[in-house]
């Protein structure tokens, strides 16, 4: 049998090349390219999707989203998890609406209560948020529960506390509206000349958020420390990284995010209910593992974790505007989660 | 005399590893219905060569030969399923499982019709009762193995070996966590074991044990075969000469360090956990590389991670420069300027998934704080480039992630990673292990260039030719207790081995 000339063998050699370097890149930059099609054939379908108007509204949607996220995002490369982001964005939705209320109106949790200046309400739900953070973390660091059993408890237990907090005299259980114009404006307004050349106050608030939480994790030793503790524990301990302090801080900042994200909610949307904020850990686990954020701690990018949530708002938004079915968005959603996580593991995989 | 005396035949097996021999024309037979004692320091090759016969890595060079037929298994199961098992030094049970289902984890005796097959518990039951009548073993089959002993698990693990029908047992290091009476229930199944035709390897550090059970001895060292002995013609004295019997090379680079006044003096220190080190006292001075020898389970890796805050002492104190001192984490450590290099590399050395720049500062990201919280990113930068060039750490670049260098190389960025925290006392758990020839050179050099400038170091190590070619002194360990302390200069191989046996 003839051997096949060198010339053969060089074209199929650089051929296997181009192949391996085509897949390699497409393992790298999957998740970028799930959106890039996303976008892609949405506006096939319906060109009039490629609007301001749609981008804005995508961007105000993703807003509150992306700040949960980023708290997730944090504990998720710290090595843990957090079960009740949703339910402390419940409750600092449900505090923040009930000392904003306006003075005339009648279904008033404290009808007698002279007007808070605004900062306090928001500031008083960031901090007892970020208690809530504290404590999970002391409960993870100190009685070395796993993170996803303490952080469902505390799910559990803070809506509990959010239901009792919310289903008081006089008026019960009853959604908490009439809220303040310079509150509501936080969440509705923008800067700009109309609602369409403008930029909402959230998107400028959760852009902001982003740029200080990645500084946070890629500039401060407290960043530093926690991809360490995420990718190797032991090794952070025995460099003299203080674990259990630095668990601490990023549950109690993670928290502190989901307050902020919770008083936002209550603002963008007019009002209140205990149920707020439900289920949304898991839209921002979702999301960060779509971006590319281990959930066995020690990986994971800001930019990432933006695309993540991004990704969803597009899929909800999007699709709801080429008028899919919910049903079948709900599954393409779920094929993207495992389909995102078994191409980024590739990155990984391949080079053991 | 012909093939078939032999049960198991290792003939002529070489294994190389990027500039590692480790095996070298390595020819050993094994006689059915023996104890044959496999015997070498750390790294003499007996586990590559437990490894080649499971398939675990494949000989270079060489044949395997079972009952006269030649064999290559792919995977420890098939070695398994052609008699031949192994009960590791670490054992490995499913705690929260039942004595019984961790004997037939994976190939549970079934019952039923059809696709409707249920386990069958009566029957997993009754061998396994069988099974412990053979080996007289008293056990309860349906007890969790989480509340057994280490001696009971590894009962279970023979019984293992038993079940499997196996003609061949290894048994690497099995007293090292046993009492006295354990041995001896230990050795009397190894005795009904022979008498029913199986042939035992029995690894073994023990010279005692050794010459107690075994029939033959087969000594390995620097991965070849020495010889193999009938058990009755060897001595302890005898066993060590063949063990250690080479000369020094130069493989050290020159020591110009000079021994100065006493840094860190140990007194009486005793660990709070059980089965661990105890009543130990030392001196180090500045300047100074102390080499501390023992064998595997010496206890010496808990002695240094105790002085660094990571266990529990019960008892003792430690004096630095003079003054007592409390350390109670490695934070407190390392601001006292001491630095711990791992003997575990992987597990509590390195991040992997971060750089080499990350990796670098992690133990010491406080100094490069500025004002406002903010890393100073440029001098780091400069510190990692610096050290990167200073220890010659060969990588594409400091973004790299520290997973894809060498091991050798990772083991610089280690060094790194301590000596940015200026410490002036580094101590050193096995740090040349796994790393390949030529970069244990330069490791060698970096830590008698620190001697040099004036650090003091302690180096634990199981090569006895790196204790004797770096240490200014070598205090030698036994099952936690401290057996002397030699002069580097003119202590000797025999010296230490008859210091880390002393016990045994």
């Amino acid at each position: 049998m003839p051997k096949p000339s060198a010339a053969v063998e060089t074209t199929a050699n650089a051929s296997l090349a181009r192949r391996k370097a085509v897949a390699d890149f497409s393992v790298k930059y999957a998740i970028y390219i799930v959106f890039m099609i996303l976008i892609v054939g949405i506006a096939i379908k319906e060109p009039t999707f490629l609007s301001l108007t749609n981008f804005r509204n995508i961007l105000s949607m993703s807003a509150t989203r992306i700040i949960i996220a980023l708290g997730v995002g944090g504990i998720l490369i710290s090595g843990g998890t957090d079960l009740s982001a949703g339910r402390q964005v419940g409750f600092a939705a449900v505090l923040s609406a009930s000392l904003l209320q306006f003075q005339e109106y009648a279904r008033r949790m404290y009808p007698n209560m002279p007007d808070l200046p605004l900062w306090l309400p928001i500031v008083g739900a960031i901090a007892a948020c970020a208690l809530f953070g504290l404590l999970n973390g002391a409960i993870i660091a100190y009685l070395k529960v796993p993170p996803f059993i303490a952080t469902l408890g505390s799910m559990v237990a803070v809506y509990g506390v959010t239901s009792i907090y919310f289903d008081r005299p006089p008026y019960g259980a009853q959604p908490i509206g009439g809220l303040r114009k310079d509150f509501t404006n936080l969440g509705s307004g923008f800067v700009g000349f109309n609602d369409v050349w403008s930029i909402p106050f959230i998107v400028i608030i959760a852009i902001v958020i982003a740029v200080a939480v990645w500084v946070l994790h890629n500039k401060t030793r407290f960043g530093k420390n926690i991809y360490a503790i995420g990718g190797n524990p032991e090794a952070a301990k025995v460099s003299g990284v203080p674990v259990n302090k630095n668990l601490l801080l990023v549950y109690a900042f993670a928290g502190a995010l989901y307050g902020l994200a919770g008083t936002l909610e209550a603002a963008r949307t007019g009002g209140a209910t205990n149920n707020y904020g439900n289920g949304y850990e898991l839209d921002a686990i979702a999301a960060c593992v779509v971006g590319g954020v281990s959930t066995s701690g020690g990986i994971g990018t800001v930019p990432g974790m933006l695309v993540g949530v991004l990704i969803f708002s597009i899929i909800n938004y999007g699709l709801t505007f080429i008028n899919m079915n919910p049903y079948w968005q709900q599954i393409i959603k779920g094929a993207i989660i495992i389909a995102a996580v078994a191409l980024d593991i590739r990155k990984y995989l391949a080079k053991r | 005399m012909g093939a078939s005396d032999f049960i198991l035949e290792m003939n002529g097996i070489s294994k190389s590893f990027p500039g590692v021999k480790a095996l070298d024309d390595v020819t050993i037979k094994i006689r059915p219905g023996t104890v044959h004692a496999l015997m070498g320091e750390n790294g003499a090759g007996k586990s590559t060569l437990m490894k080649c016969l499971f398939g675990i890595y494949i000989p270079d060079e060489g044949e395997i030969k079972l009952a006269g037929d030649r064999v290559a298994f792919q995977n420890s199961r098939q070695a398994l399923d052609h008699g031949i098992s192994m009960i590791h030094q670490e054992l490995l049970p499913v705690p929260y499982r039942s004595v019984m289902e961790n004997l037939w984890l994976g190939r549970y005796p079934i019952k039923g019709l059809g696709p409707f097959k249920l386990i069958d518990q009566k029957k997993m039951y009754d061998d396994t009762k069988r099974i412990f009548a053979e080996l007289n073993m008293d056990l309860d089959p349906r007890i969790w193995v989480r509340n057994l002993s280490v001696s009971k698990i590894q009962s279970i693990e023979i019984a293992k070996a038993v079940s499997y029908k196996s003609k061949v047992i290894i048994m690497d290091e099995p007293t090292s966590s046993l009492t006295e009476n354990e041995v001896a229930h230990l050795f009397g199944i190894i005795r009904r074991l022979r008498a029913e035709g199986v042939a035992i390897i029995y690894i073994s550090h023990k010279m005692e044990e050794i010459l107690e059970i075994s029939d033959e001895v087969s000594i390995m060292r620097d991965g070849r075969h020495v010889g193999t002995y009938a058990a009755k013609d060897l001595t302890t004295d005898l066993i060590i000469s063949k063990m250690v019997g080479r000369d020094l090379s130069s493989r050290f680079p020159k020591r110009e360090n000079l021994p100065g006044d006493v840094v860190l003096k140990v007194e009486g220190l005793c660990s709070a956990e059980t089965r661990s080190f105890r009543d130990v006292s030392f001196e180090l001075r500045k300047g100074e590389i102390l080499g501390i020898g023992g064998l595997v389970g010496a206890k010496r890796t808990e002695l240094v991670e105790s002085l660094f805050g990571l266990r529990p002492i019960e008892s003792g104190t430690i004096s630095l420069n003079g003054g007592i001192v409390d350390i109670g984490a490695p934070t407190e450590a390392i601001r006292r300027k001491m630095a711990l290099l791992t003997e575990e590399r992987r597990a509590t050395g390195i991040v992997p998934m971060l750089s080499v720049s990350d990796n670098t500062l992690i133990a010491n990201l406080r100094r490069y704080v500025r004002r406002i919280g903010l890393l100073d990113e440029k001098r780091g930068a400069e510190d990692v480039k610096r050290s990167i060039a200073s220890l010659r750490v060969k990588t594409p670049t400091a973004r790299t992630r520290i997973k894809d260098l060498s091991g050798g190389n990772q083991q610089k960025v280690l060094f790194a990673r301590w000596l940015l925290t200026e410490p002036e006392i580094l101590i050193l758990d096995e740090p040349t292990r796994g790393i390949d020839v030529g970069a244990k050179y330069e490791i060698y050099s970096i830590i008698a260039d620190l001697a040099k400038r004036g650090k003091s170091i302690i180096m634990i190590s199981s090569e006895m030719p790196e204790l004797l070619g770096m240490s200014d002194r070598i205090m030698v360990m036994c099952e936690g207790r401290l057996t002397g302390v030699l002069d580097g200069a003119t202590a000797n191989q025999e010296e230490i081995m008859r210091l880390a046996t002393q016990f045994m």
